[in-house]
């Protein structure tokens, strides 16, 4: 494997003020690498491998170990996502009733795959293993709303007049 | 917290009704927010004595948005369905004209309803707070026996009682194992140690359970005051709820149960006079099913990658940073300050021999009734799905139900008479779980369904042991194959050969368990593996590759409409004309199916 070029030292000094700001809250606190983590990526929307090697640096850790539980959990994301977060359920109550078609439809109406983001950076296309809303399968989520009872069609004008 | 205190302040004039909008995730999801606020605007136009509050998940999650209307005396009347615009009427009618909206009733103290069926076999303890009050005021919790529990605990028994009565009521784990709770308190009380934790698992991940995260969300109080119990009995000052983060409703309410609780001087120091000290703090999951797995979850708050270890030894003897653990999940904790108050012997006295009290389960699949529900154990399984539950959507035909999540089962309509307690229906290979209920009819393909849980706990794999991390993945490929047309003779007993390698030699539960849904199927189903196999047909009509569309020329009347639906424009046909569909060119999404008025598509 080819080995990464260093940064230079000027930029590797300099950690991003939200990194700086989030470990210094967690100073001295056992375990709180997970939610250094979460707070990290609710400030800067992904974790690059950047802010991976000031998280180690700041928390004196092994790049190593941050990275590690960093790809272990769903939630942290390695790379930037679109302006609006788009996740399909796929828990039981949903594939019995027809989550499969409501991703397949939303794959078509945005020209993407799961995980990816639209050409214009407006949505991220996510299935997720259950929202915990059941009883209003098929689910999804566009960001912080909730849209239940899904069919196709409505899935579809759900991403169009988002 | 605003409406709490709204509602006291207004109380000097006692308001002719309270209107109490159900605000949980399903609430929410449905539109409670919405409710919420248009009833806001209602109220202040109208200028009615009206106080306004919010509530939990009752459990009717089939009739979101609900709204309870209690008039002064305290009768309840229960609203189903509501929408914005069915409020000037409500308020019209009910608060302003004293007459109740019988269209849209669902529940009142003086008339029999339809949806009574859903609550007559229930038993409340665990759910027995949420939908009542608001969660997110303590002074409801208390004015509600909240503390109680607590109170009697610290001042009137001694360690050793509060183990002895959780003993005495049988009280078994609720996260799916079924240790008895009792036992595992005592053996963590007797490990010496001058530092203890307690742990809440609220790591809730089964695809198809949202019991812990309605527990939490409706009643966050009663799970704290159950770890509060717990830690004077074993002995610990320091505890840990840990939360999916999938759930940020839960989360928030809890921390704001927890300030709460610590002004109330019911966390801390010296709680209430008596030399009890605790502390408590919330930590959020980052999305990994295994950590729901007790050695794993300990492993991520302590900040590592949730990866489970060898027992014994036991988190009992060592748990977090190496001290003795008491963990239990949140509906067991939930059950305890109901023991403590009315003691062992009355929780003792519901439910089979073996397992005792009541459970929690949540209804969602081809059910009508959708929801959360509580039922004494020894109800049988057709009991839940047709009395609680209302039947089958649509009035389709029962086929399976769906237990215990990736790590359960299917029990087929024909085991419907099962008990529920953890013996019998872990005799069916599938297992009580931690109370997901997913049902099935006659259009769900098994092979499918065993798919899906395989596709979810190999992706859920932590990878440490090889048979979880690798077998996994090769069943997963032959049920594949399976569904796609592709399955050769020996592949039912590859499947079952593989699925006995990685039970025995997994290390952890997730592995352990994670053949069932495979293994349930073959012993139920095992002809619809065969139909897939050999006829390459799926019997449910649920497969895609195995389908084939066709238009019924004599039942088409050129109507278009499925032509212009086609995503691959493989319908042709004259308008008025019948149509014809291009084999070759069909990506069987079963669009026209759904379009044709005419019912002229067959699939076969």
């Amino acid at each position: 494997m080819k080995k990464a070029k260093p940064a230079p030292k000027a930029v590797r000094g300099a950690a991003d003020p939200a990194v700086k700001k989030v470990v210094a809250r967690h100073a001295g606190n056992k375990g709180a690498l997970i939610t250094v983590l979460q707070e990290v990526q609710a400030e800067l929307g992904y974790l690059s491998g950047q802010t991976i090697e000031q998280i180690s640096r700041a928390m004196d850790l092994p790049a190593s170990q941050v990275y590690g539980v960093a790809t272990f959990y769903t939630q942290f994301r390695l790379k930037p996502v679109g302006k609006h977060l788009m996740r399909v359920c796929h828990g039981t109550a949903c594939h019995v009733s027809g989550a499969g078609k409501i991703s397949q439809a939303l794959e078509d109406e945005l020209k993407v795959g799961d995980g990816e983001t639209t050409e214009d950076g407006k949505f991220t296309l996510e299935t997720v293993a259950c929202l915990g809303c059941c009883s209003l399968a098929p689910v999804m989520m566009i960001d912080s709303e909730t849209y239940g009872r899904l069919t196709p069609d409505s899935a579809r004008k759900a991403a169009k007049d988002f | 917290m605003r409406t709490a205190a709204e509602t006291r302040k207004r109380s000097s004039k006692i308001p002719d009704y309270r209107v109490v909008v159900g605000l949980g995730s399903c609430g929410i999801a449905a539109g409670g927010h919405k409710v919420m606020a248009a009833l806001k605007d209602e109220i202040k136009k109208s200028k009615l004595n009206v106080a306004l509050a919010e509530t939990g998940c009752v459990g009717m999650c089939y009739r979101e948005v609900l709204l309870d209307v209690y008039d002064k005396a305290g009768n309840l009347f229960t609203y189903g369905n509501m929408t914005p615009e069915r409020l000037p009427r409500l308020v019209e009618e009910h608060l302003a004209g004293h007459q109740p909206v019988k269209d849209w009733l669902v529940r009142a103290h003086n008339q029999a309803l339809p949806d009574d069926s859903f609550y007559a076999k229930q038993k409340r303890i665990v759910l027995r707070n949420c939908g009542v009050f608001n969660p997110e005021s303590i002074q409801d919790y208390m004015d509600h026996q909240g503390y109680q529990a607590l109170v009697k605990a610290l001042k009137t028994m001694t360690p050793e009682q509060v183990i002895k009565e959780v003993l005495d009521s049988g009280l078994r784990g609720r996260g799916g194992a079924g240790f008895p709770t009792g036992r595992k308190w005592q053996f963590a009380r007797d490990s010496r140690n001058d530092k203890k934790y307690v742990i809440c698992n609220g790591d809730e991940g089964d695809p198809g359970a949202f019991m812990d995260r309605s527990v939490l969300e409706g009643d966050p109080h009663n799970v704290m005051e159950g770890m509060l119990i717990a830690a004077y009995a074993i002995g610990a000052d320091e505890g840990y709820l840990y939360v999916r983060a999938e759930y940020p409703l839960a989360v928030q309410r809890l921390k704001l149960a927890i300030t709460e609780a610590k002004k109330k001087g019911l966390l801390g120091k010296n709680i209430m006079g008596t030399g009890f000290n605790f502390e408590m703090k919330i930590k959020e999951g980052a999305g990994a099913f295994v950590c729901g797995e007790e050695t794993a979850l300990m492993a991520s708050i302590e900040g590592k990658r949730g990866m489970p270890k060898l027992r014994p030894p036991f988190p009992a003897v060592s748990g977090l940073w190496g001290k003795p653990t008491n963990i239990n999940n949140v509906e067991t904790y939930a059950n305890v300050s109901w023991i403590i108050l009315n003691g062992g012997a009355a929780f003792a006295a519901l439910g089979t021999e073996k397992s005792k009290g009541s459970k929690v389960f949540a209804l969602a699949g081809q059910i009508v009734r959708g929801g959360l529900v509580e039922v004494p154990m020894g109800i049988t399984v057709w009991e839940i799905i047709y009395e609680v539950g209302g039947g089958i959507k649509g009035g389709r035909q029962f086929k399976a139900v769906q237990m215990g999540g990736p790590s359960g089962g299917c029990i087929p309509a024909a085991l419907a008479d099962t008990v529920i307690d953890y013996d019998s229906v872990t005799q069916t290979g599938a297992i009580m779980g931690s109370g997901g209920m997913v049902v099935m009819d006659d259009t769900t393909c098994m092979v499918d369904i065993a798919r899906f849980f395989l596709d979810f706990t190999q992706k859920e794999s932590c990878g440490k042991c090889t048979f979880c991390r690798v077998g996994t993945k090769r069943m997963l490929e032959i049920l594949d194959r399976i569904t796609k047309g592709q399955g050769v003779e020996g592949d039912i007993e590859l499947l079952l050969e593989l699925a006995d390698k990685i039970k025995v030699s997994s290390l952890c539960g997730l592995g352990q368990t994670a053949p069932n849904p495979v293994l349930t199927t073959i012993k139920y189903f095992r002809d619809e593996y065969e139909a897939h196999i050999k006829q390459k047909k799926c019997p449910a009509h649920s497969c895609k590759e195995l389908l084939t569309y066709e238009i019924i020329a004599e039942k088409c009347v050129g109507c278009t409409a499925c032509a212009r639906v086609c995503p691959s424009s493989c319908i042709a046909g004259a308008v008025k004309k019948p149509h014809v569909i291009d084999q070759a060119k069909c990506v069987k999404c079963g669009s026209c199916v759904v379009k044709c008025k005419f019912d002229a598509i067959r699939v076969s």
